[in-house]
């Protein structure tokens, strides 16, 4: 029996899921709604009485408080002014409410075998034209990659599945010419290129064989880029045109040479594990360890902007839970780019989501998992620019704490193979079209391989479930089912010693899948485990205690292959120092010509104040409330330092300081730098900018440059373009220079190239971006600082030097400009005054601090004064510089900058303990609510209300 | 009594505030255990052996369907006994945010012998999840857990659905005069204020409610995230608090049970 159950909220009781759809209409420009009303429909399908549905309604799916319920009423009849939309999952996106609800079922005692499907209703009153309608659905209600309108003439459902059939399917290579085999790789979507194609061919020669579509398919994966990171790791020929000249030298190993070799050389004793597990781990205390990973998820993220930040986030959870023996996740953090959010929709490239949607979708993902994971997102960033419009960016990382004997991981010769969490499905196969399960008669096909909706909640099981294995000791090594999940999985765990695998074994979501889509499947929430035989049963029930499923699928040989079979037959054996080794190497282009831009030509304005306001309210700059509030930032009861500080709680904090061990007085610092402008002149010296900027903030809330660690994540457009690629080369060049100045080792990062989108049939590349991401350990987290100016006559400092540096600046690019003076770092100069700043924090001498970044000195001294509802007054003429316009000087961004509050008792102690280090006492704290800045000529130039000041910095995301 | 209270902190699929409520807890002398609630259905474990039971925060099952459904549904169809005797043994129970969801939709608050669901807890008035720090004010005396508070408090909320609504008038009448209104969401002056002093549009301002004995509390914000002065959203670089506000929700708890039992 079919029951269509329809809840709805009662008469007088706020519909606000129905009242946003409206607002959001009308933000659309569509002025003909009147009113929308949201019903959540649930579709039943099973052995089950009237009576039955009847208190399944009652029982489980209403609130009787303020909800009712109807049971299979016909639909509504088409009628002027009214529509009704439904909208359903496509077959095989994973709804998680399925599973509750048939839990429910199953508690209230009903035994009957049941399905469940949801849909969203909503019921819009207006008259809307078709073409309207035709919007809402498209922009709003719907995205036809994971869902689609269910029709009202449909009424019945049918949730068969389908069958599979095994047969073995083998790929002609041995006979293929060049053409052929490329014909090859692009049919079958492997990005493999002519001469990948060509050693896979002379392997199978030699074999005298034909390869499976299995192994072709594991061959694919393990070369892919995302896997392999073949341009970091391959041979690149790199020129450099710096006016007029050029050089040319060949980098063998552009990753060995700049990043790693920074934390070779500098060799820190507290590195504990780098760049070869999934996170990089450095020490913590005597007992612990903590792990720190950055990942991307930016094409899932242009195409269903929720699903893709969710999953983005739910991958990034599993990397600090795959390293090691696997730690504890306890905190997270998320940095986007995106393009501007007035975005005009008549510019949108096609297929493209506009920027405000994707930025409402990314956000919602990212709340969604990471608050139902328990994880605080403690720490973030956004930033807008149009040539993001097509290809957005999507950080998201992951800090974990392992005790220090769960570091390390080792496969034994003859532990099995244990998959664990969520079943496998067809999500993540690439150009897999979709028919099982056929829930309407859509037709809709699609390839269901690029998006994915996360299920938080069989994480959260998962990672409750790992650690208690763990610490009962009862496996040997773990690692995540991520990008090409078991064969990525399997394959670097079985590297050493083999691995067979029987592929009937995996747990399916439903049947239909054959043995490669099982073997490359890359469904959420699964992990791989590799377990003594002799602890199978204990581990076991560990998991079935909660509810997790935990399966062998196979053993670690030891016969140095991987051996795959469906029912016994064989469908992939390949040598697996073939696979892992194998790989030619590539060599690449890169080509980078300093640009010259135009360097403006105005006076310095008369009044600032206007300008200032104009700054504040930059995207990049004003605040961020919206999207933190949003996050639990405060879930596990660590917290020390907030996003949001404050004399009401809503000033921009430089970092966090969260304290992973609740009785104990150690903390974590995360911070993040990351300015794209900069790369628009030199990435050099962006990627330099970026590092400063991080190290600053961990310095701005108390912490040292003792032990901290840094993460990279590059995002660059296509790496087989020369002038792609050279400017790639040249930032992570000064990764090495700068980060080796400070003494900051890596301990991990990734890349994410091919960020490109077709604009009128041209390729555009985003602009390149680096994120550096950076962790420390601090001794005592009661030394914290925050940035907000605490008392009336407390004295205003600038540390360090002011240059002409506002090339790439929100300065300029108000003005219209980029420049060229692009902000640098002398590394030398800026470690003198991190480490002199940090001592005198540590002695507690420093009421307040704000790191000086995007808008320079006066953002930053006018941040501090609104968040603290303080006044200022300050004077141009005590700053550090040789600048002689006010307008640089309070704009300029140089790095290496700090605005520091100190208590006048503490002057003579501050100034000593700062001695040698560029200082300018600029002002004092006011108990007026006003900000004023007297210029280098003593008159003043900046003159406005603290709370003018504020609403400006806030109106433009307040959604 | 002489040994240390024994506190079950309840656990399930997506609880995730368990461990910082046992942390709490044990702050103030208690013995905690975090059970699964599959061991309290498979008799592995008896509620009966222990004196206070947490249900704390997080997404029970996701909160799929509404916040708090499917473990209230769980509680009712599968503990409603133990529960019921737990609380007339003159138990304690405390449940926080997702706890208080359950707590309600399981009718155990505002509580009645049918434990049929008379108020709720529904999506926000901004329609959004959010974190952020209120102000709260003591409303009674008759709830155990606020004995000897402060008669404002400042606590952290962070939830999407968290605005208190009763199924109807006579329901928040007899609230009122039982005294079963334990906290309502103030500003800084203990004035009654709109957004985003109440952050969810709950009516009266309600934060958190009692059972009519006083032993059962149910509150949305969060006290076992201000334990130490350190978690104050203000204090950093300045002196701060060893104690946090919520530290003493617990201490009444557990000194409730030496004393009693």
């Amino acid at each position: 029996m079919l029951y269509k159950i329809e809840v709805k909220d009662r008469p007088g009781i706020f519909d606000c899921i129905g009242e946003g759809t409206k607002r959001d209409i009308l933000d659309l420009g569509i002025k003909s709604v009147e009113e929308v009303a949201f019903a959540q429909v649930y579709n039943i399908e099973g052995q089950l009485s009237g009576q039955e549905a009847k208190m399944i309604c009652e029982e489980l799916l209403i609130d009787k408080v303020v909800q009712g319920y109807s049971i299979n009423e016909p639909p509504e009849q088409p009628n002027s002014g009214i529509t009704v939309v439904e909208v359903a999952y496509n077959p095989g996106v994973m709804d998680p409410t399925e599973e509750s609800v048939l839990k429910g079922m199953r508690d209230l005692g009903i035994r009957g075998k049941a399905t469940v499907k949801t849909a969203k209703k909503f019921i819009i009153k207006g008259n809307l034209s078709k073409d309207e309608l035709e919007t809402v659905c498209d922009k709003l209600l719907y995205n036809k990659l994971i869902q689609h309108i269910v029709s009202p003439q449909l009424s019945a459902l049918s949730f068969q599945q389908t069958g599979y059939k095994f047969k073995l399917i083998t790929i002609d290579l041995l006979g293929a010419s060049d053409k052929k085999l490329m014909q090859i790789s692009k049919d079958g979507q492997l990005f493999l290129n002519l001469a990948e194609m060509r050693q896979i061919r002379d392997y199978f020669k030699k074999l005298k064989r034909n390869p499976t579509d299995c192994e072709l398919e594991t061959l694919a994966q393990t070369w892919s880029e995302h896997c392999g990171h073949k341009t970091f790791r391959g041979k690149i020929k790199y020129t450099e045109k710096i006016s007029g000249k050029a050089k040319t030298k060949i980098i063998n190993n552009l990753l060995k040479s700049t990043i790693v070799k920074v934390t070779k050389e500098l060799n820190k004793p507290w590195c504990i594990s780098v760049f070869h597990d999934n996170s990089g781990v450095i020490k913590f205390d005597d007992k612990y360890n903590v792990c720190f990973k950055v990942e991307t998820h930016n094409h899932p993220s242009a195409l269903e902007p929720f699903g893709g930040a969710n999953t983005g986030i739910g991958g990034v959870i599993r990397d600090p839970l795959g390293t090691g023996l696997g730690a504890r996740p306890f905190l997270n953090t998320d940095v986007f780019c995106f393009a501007p959010p007035e975005y005009p929709f008549s510019k949108l490239p096609k297929g493209a989501l506009h920027p405000k949607r994707i930025m409402k979708g990314v956000v919602s993902g990212v709340r969604d998992y990471g608050n139902k994971m328990g994880i605080p997102t403690v720490n973030g960033a956004v930033l807008f620019h149009e040539r993001f419009v097509g290809n957005p960016l999507v950080y998201c990382g992951t800090a974990g704490i392992m005790p220090k004997d769960k570091t390390f991981k080792k496969v034994n010769k003859g532990d099995l193979i244990v998959v664990v969490g969520g079943r496998t499905g067809r999500d993540g196969i690439h150009g897999a079209t979709f028919s099982s399960g056929e829930l309407t008669h859509e037709s809709e096909t699609i390839s269901s391989g690029a998006v994915q909706i996360g299920n938080p909640i069989q994480e959260k099981k998962m990672v409750d479930t790992i650690i208690k294995a763990r610490d009962l000791d009862l496996y040997s090594a773990i690692t995540d089912c991520g990008a090409g999940g078991l064969s990525s999985a399997v394959g670097e765990m079985g590297a050493v010693f083999g691995a067979r695998v029987d592929l009937e074994k995996v747990p399916l979501k439903y049947s239909g899948l054959s043995y490669y889509e099982i073997w490359i499947s890359e469904s959420q929430e699964r992990m791989v485990l590799s377990a003594p035989p002799a602890k199978i049963n204990d581990l076991i029930k560990v998991f079935s205690d909660e509810n997790v499923e935990a399966t062998v699928i196979g053993e670690f040989s030891g016969s140095g292959r991987l051996e795959l079979f469906y029912k016994g037959a064989k469908v992939c054996d390949l040598d697996m120092e073939f696979l892992h080794e194998g790989l030619p190497q590539l060599e690449k282009k890169a080509e980078f010509v300093l640009a010259k831009h135009k360097e403006p030509k105005f006076k310095c304005p008369k009044g600032l104040s206007g300008y200032l306001l104009k700054l504040l309210s930059r995207y990049d700059i004003c605040s961020k409330e919206w999207v933190i509030r949003q996050y639990d930032h405060e879930v596990q009861g660590g917290s020390v330092l907030k996003p949001l500080v404050g004399i009401v709680n809503d000033g921009p904090s430089d970092a966090a300081v969260v304290k992973p061990v609740l009785n104990s007085k150690k903390g974590v610092i995360i911070s993040c730098g990351i300015n794209f402008r900069y790369g628009f002149i030199d990435p050099y010296w962006m990627a330099a900018s970026c590092i400063d900027e991080a190290l600053r903030q961990v310095i701005a809330v108390g912490g040292s440059l003792k032990e901290v660690a840094i993460l990279d994540n590059f995002c660059w457009g296509n790496p087989d373009k020369p002038d792609r690629l050279g400017g790639m080369v040249r930032a992570a060049i000064a990764c090495y220079d700068i980060a080796k100045g400070f003494g900051v080792p890596f301990i991990s990062g990734k890349d994410s190239l091919y960020n490109e989108y077709a604009v009128h049939g041209k390729s555009m590349a985003i602009p390149g971006t680096l994120l550096i991401s950076a962790i420390a350990v601090t001794d005592d987290a009661s030394k914290t600082v925050s940035m907000y100016a605490k008392e009336p006559g407390g004295l205003i400092y600038i540390v360090g030097e002011t240059f002409d540096e506002l090339g790439g600046s929100h300065y300029f690019d108000i003005m219209g400009s980029v420049g060229n003076n692009v902000p640098k770092v002398n590394a030398k100069k800026a470690k003198l005054i991190f480490d002199s700043l940090s001592k005198a924090a540590s002695f507690g001498l420093v009421k307040a601090m704000h790191d000086c970044s995007e808008g320079g000195l006066a953002v930053a001294a006018a941040e501090m004064a609104f968040s603290g509802g303080l006044g200022m007054d300050l004077f141009l003429s005590e700053v550090k510089t040789k600048l002689k316009r006010n307008d640089y000087v309070l704009f300029s961004e140089s790095n290496s900058r700090f605005i520091v509050e100190v208590a006048k008792k503490d002057q003579k102690a501050f100034e000593k303990q700062m001695r040698g280090v560029p200082l300018g006492l600029i002002g004092c704290v006011s108990g007026k609510k006003e900000f004023k800045v007297y210029g280098l000529d003593g008159k003043i130039c900046i003159n406005a209300k603290i709370d003018g000041l504020k609403e400006a910095w806030q109106s433009p995301l307040r959604w | 009594m002489q040994k240390s209270p024994k506190v079950l902190v309840l656990r399930t699929a997506g609880t995730n505030c368990d461990k910082e409520t046992a942390f709490a807890f044990e702050a103030v002398g208690a013995e905690c255990e975090l059970v699964h609630i599959n061991k309290l259905i498979s008799g592995e474990k008896n509620l009966s052996a222990y004196h206070i039971l947490a249900i704390p925060g997080g997404f029970s099952y996701g909160d799929d369907v509404a916040a708090g459904k499917i473990l209230a549904n769980e509680l009712k169809c599968k503990l409603s006994d133990d529960l019921k005797n737990f609380i007339d043994a003159g138990k304690l129970i405390i449940g926080i945010c997702n706890g208080f969801q359950i707590l309600v939709k399981a009718g155990l608050l505002p509580g009645n012998q049918d434990l049929l669901q008379e108020a709720s807890l529904i999506i926000n008035d901004s329609a959004k999840f959010e974190d952020r720090w209120v102000y709260l004010r003591k409303s009674q005396d008759k709830c155990v857990w606020t004995k000897d508070l402060e008669e404002m408090i400042y606590l952290p909320v962070a939830h999407g659905e968290g605005k208190f609504i009763t199924k109807d008038g006579a329901v928040l009448k007899r609230l009122k005069e039982n005294g079963q209104i334990v906290f309502q969401y103030c500003n800084s002056r203990g004035d009654f204020t709109g957004y985003p002093d109440n952050p969810n549009g709950s009516i009266e301002n309600i934060a958190g409610i009692c059972d009519e004995t006083g032993r059962v509390l149910g509150l949305m914000p969060h006290p076992e995230r201000h334990v130490s002065g350190l978690q104050h959203p203000r204090w950093a670089g300045g002196k701060f608090d060893p104690e946090g506000d919520g530290k003493m929700i617990f201490r009444n708890g557990v000194e409730y049970i030496r004393k009693t039992f």
